[in-house]
């Protein structure tokens, strides 16, 4: 990595890379997160997830939004990790309500949360509105997030505010997880938000008195991994 | 390699936990020539698998999914606010976050490495000097450690020198050196490295603190600023602020931990044997109760139940472990509220901690991703003994400081929005963007003091993988930490307005509010087994040796009796090396009590 005089000259990679996505990388369709079939989700629940996803972090002028970022891909994945089957947390019963300060307390685990939650969801969305969530113009389906988010929707036993933070934590990792997860496509989510990836040396740069840092994000170089076609391996910028 | 049903041959010692106490422990008593085995109920750990780039940088799997730390999935706590409320458990790993494994949370800690104040080991005595015997509120369990910072010092600068720490010394043999900081007490020697570099956000801070008047210096680090070798011949390379210490093991050798520090000299002596994936299930007892034979532990890959014994058993499984193996291997006697007797579990304290935000102009980048764990600048104008309580009616302090210590994008994402500000939707989005690139935190990490009613003991209902009840945390904020807080936040907005902040975000404890175990604060645990001069009100004598049970030595901050406006881990390795030190010099010679009760 250049030293310290040299940084000035390069360009900001972000600002380039949003206006000409893809350019070096040539598109490999089967990365592109449009044409992922899941493997735990339904369809039905698949469709609900893509809209709710970019409904908590949508398209706009800053960038990509959860969907074009594979968020939903990426939430699909976890499903079948340690994670989704809840093996990293405490799940002995019994399981008591208690105050919110107390933490969570319900007995599922991420795959039951939202196999518990989508088709009621949807079933909600149908009686009241006439139609499934992912149907529904987006300041509707913002007004079903708001509500189960201030708890105001209950499903079965999960309140609507646990899907919600469930719902709203899975997408943000999947916005700015390492591409080799499935989310954060083309690493657009780091690219946004100004992160430099898997640089991790700043010797250089750990005081220039509030320079923008000059370099693109890197992804970890390829691994044998499952998902090593979703790596971008060269360093950019 | 033994048979998977073998049992181990008889050591001499017994260290139950592989972080930076038994590592300590276990290289000192190795020294002094016994036989040491060190039980670790997790895998090995090394820089050379675990650190290794670029996996160790993977924030979904380090910090996000956790994967050094402690598995709750067998073992948890459950945690209540009030003695009249049913504590549930902690399913999910938020407010604290042990480790497991070799190293401990040594491995991924972030390194500030602090000494305590000349006050912070005797406050109760300290207090009713300056402020009279009434300043003390009731039902506060103010406690002195037994041991003063005089007695301290050669081991505090030894830990220094083992950690490779980086800072700058204000005094040193009485010399003062013009810089570091003023308020600390005087040292036999300098920090073993340079300070650490001022990132940007830092300097800011720096700037600001000195044109206010306040005395800023850099955070002692145990991130090395230069190359070094330690006194052990283990080496550290330079730090390069990647960013990535805190929940992630370091892949440049450059944070001190016990697998880089200590461990590799460790593993070469004969002397010493390592067994990992042991869960320890208790420390056993002879039928006086006055002596440890040894201990039964659960040999993980073998799925089998063994028991070992040894003269000497050292428990540093980590502040809320040791109170846990102390209660259910039935040592000392447990704590109760009511009645005020007993000591395992008492003055159970925390770390009151609450980051503020300043957004600087625009054109003004923080580049908040660029940090080191350690490094930053702080000042103790609000926590330093001389700092006049008096007319502020509180006990304890903070701390203020910038400790960038490297934000990555997902907890970047997730810790923005919130305090009425909208936590998702586009709004949101140019918000947590702005955030990023723009902003930075300030810490007030402040002291908890010790009362009556927050403990620890044992829950009724829930238990562990091994069929034992699990501990049980009752704990919350109180009006003398809460107000502490308020004082030294209320300060930070003019820090802030020095900074040429042009928004701030300042955040406080607040009247009333409980203990909330769903936000991330600190892993900085303390007492529970505390260290004292009275058996009534302390479980360990001032050697960190059990008034019950001689042949058994606590170590870790269980034995802190307050909890310090610092982080602990630079006290913890003190105490253990000091600890270790008159088991060397005492206890070994004539096993028994080294202090009459
Ligand atoms: C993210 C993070 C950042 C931190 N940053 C700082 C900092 O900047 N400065 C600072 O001073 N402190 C910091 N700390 C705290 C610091 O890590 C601890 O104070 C320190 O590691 C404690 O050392 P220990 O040896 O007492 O316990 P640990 O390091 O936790 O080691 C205890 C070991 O015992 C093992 N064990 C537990 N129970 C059993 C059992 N029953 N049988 C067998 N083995 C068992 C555990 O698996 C563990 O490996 C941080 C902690 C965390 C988590
Ligand atoms: S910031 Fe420095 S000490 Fe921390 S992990 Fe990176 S290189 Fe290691």
């Amino acid at each position: 990595m250049g030293g310290a005089a040299s940084l000035s000259s390069v360009p900001l990679l972000s600002r380039t890379a949003e206006a000409e996505p893809d350019k070096k990388a040539p598109k490999v369709p089967e990365n592109d997160p449009a044409h992922y079939k899941p493997t735990f989700f339904s369809q039905e629940e698949y469709l609900f997830l893509c809209h709710a996803c970019e409904r908590i972090f949508p398209q706009d002028e800053n960038g990509p939004g959860a969907q074009a970022l594979g968020a939903p891909r990426f939430i699909d994945r976890q499903m079948s990790t340690p994670y989704g089957f809840g093996d990293l947390w405490y799940m002995k019963a019994p399981f008591h309500e208690g105050p919110p300060e107390l933490g969570y307390q319900l007995p599922y685990n991420p795959r039951d949360l939202y196999r518990g939650t989508i088709t009621p969801i949807n079933t909600h969305c149908l009686m009241t509105y006439n139609a499934l969530f992912a149907a529904l113009p987006p300041d509707r389906q913002d007004e079903v997030l708001h509500d189960m988010e201030n708890n105001r929707l209950r499903f079965n036993d999960i309140p609507g505010a646990a899907f919600f933070e469930q719902l709203r934590t899975n997408t943000l990792e999947g916005a700015f997880a390492d591409p080799a997860y499935g989310g954060n496509h083309d690493m657009g989510g780091w690219k946004m938000m100004g992160f430099p990836g898997a640089r991790a040396d700043f010797m250089d740069w750990i005081n220039q008195e509030g320079a923008p840092y000059p370099f693109g994000p890197v992804g970890m170089p390829a691994r044998p991994d499952p998902y090593s076609s979703a790596f971008q391996t060269d360093e950019e910028g | 390699m033994p048979d998977e049903t073998s049992t181990p041959t008889r050591p001499d010692v017994l260290i139950i936990g592989g972080g930076w106490a038994g590592s300590i422990m276990a290289k000192e008593l190795t020294e002094a020539g016994l036989n040491v085995t060190m039980l670790e109920r997790g895998h090995d750990h090394s820089t050379a698998v675990e650190g290794t780039y670029p996996g160790s940088i993977d924030e979904l799997r380090g910090a996000i999914r956790k994967r050094l730390f402690q598995k709750l999935a067998r073992t948890s706590l459950t945690i209540r606010n009030r003695p009249d409320q049913t504590a549930l458990p902690y399913r999910q790993l938020t407010a604290f976050l042990p480790g497991e494994g070799v190293g401990g949370a040594g491995l991924h800690w972030s390194g500030c490495h602090f000494r305590a104040t000349e006050d912070d080991l005797r406050l109760r005595s300290a207090t009713i000097e300056r402020y009279g015997e009434n300043f003390i509120p009731k039902d506060m369990h103010l406690q002195d450690y037994g041991v003063t910072y005089g007695e301290l010092e050669p081991f505090f600068d030894k830990a220094e020198k083992v950690f490779g720490t980086s800072g700058e010394a204000s005094s040193v043999r009485g010399q003062k050196t013009g810089r570091g900081n003023i308020f600390a007490p005087d040292r036999s020697d300098h920090f073993p490295l340079p300070p650490m570099a001022d990132t940007f956000s830092a300097s800011v801070f720096r700037a600001a603190a000195t044109d206010m008047g306040y005395h800023p210096f850099s955070i002692p680090a145990a991130n090395a600023s230069q190359p070094y070798t330690n006194p052990y011949g283990c080496q550290m390379g330079p730090c390069n602020f990647c960013g990535y210490c805190s929940g992630y093991a370091c892949y440049l050798y450059s944070k001190a931990s016990p697998n880089v520090n200590i461990l590799p000299a460790l593993r070469q002596d004969r002397r010493f044997t390592l067994i990992t994936q042991a869960q320890v299930l208790e420390i056993m007892l002879d039928d006086t109760h006055k002596k440890a034979t040894g201990v039964r532990y659960v040999d993980l890959s073998s799925r089998t139940e063994k028991t070992l014994e040894a003269d000497l058993v050292i428990l540093s499984a980590f502040q809320l472990h040791n109170v846990h193996l102390m209660l259910v291997s039935g040592i000392g006697q447990p704590y109760d509220p009511v009645t005020q007797t007993g000591t395992i579990g008492r003055n159970f304290t925390y770390q009151t901690i609450t980051s503020s935000r300043v957004w600087l102009p625009e054109d003004r980048f923080t580049s908040q991703f660029v940090g080191a764990g350690g490094a930053g600048v702080a000042i103790d104008d609000f926590n330093h003994p001389g700092f006049d309580r008096g007319r502020l009616g509180f006990i304890g302090g903070s701390p203020i400081w910038v400790n960038q210590a490297g934000l990555k994008p997902i907890a970047a994402a997730q810790g923005s929005g919130g305090k009425g500000a909208p936590r998702w939707g586009s709004a949101y989005k140019s918000a947590m963007i702005d955030q990023y690139r723009h902003s930075l935190g300030i810490d007030a990490h402040g002291s908890n003091m010790a009362y009556r009613d927050v403990y620890l003991d044992l829950d009724p209902t829930w238990t562990n993988a091994y069929g034992q009840p699990l501990l049980r945390m009752t704990f919350t904020w109180k009006d003398n930490d809460i107000r502490m807080n308020q004082h030294v936040v209320s300060h930070i907005g003019d820090i802030a307005h020095a900074m040429g902040a042009t928004r701030t975000s300042l955040n406080s404890l607040q009247p009333g509010q409980p203990f909330d175990s769903r936000v991330y604060q600190t892993t900085h645990l303390n007492g529970g087994v505390i260290m004292g001069e009275n058996p009534k009100t302390s479980a360990l004598n001032r050697y960190l040796q059990s008034w019950d049970v001689p042949n058994l030595f606590v170590i870790g901050s269980s034995a802190f009796p307050q909890g310090m406006g610092y982080n602990p881990t630079g006290l913890v390795a003190a105490l253990a090396y000091w600890s270790a030190h008159h088991i060397r010099r005492t206890y070994l010679r004539n096993p028994g009590p080294m202090v009459s009760a």
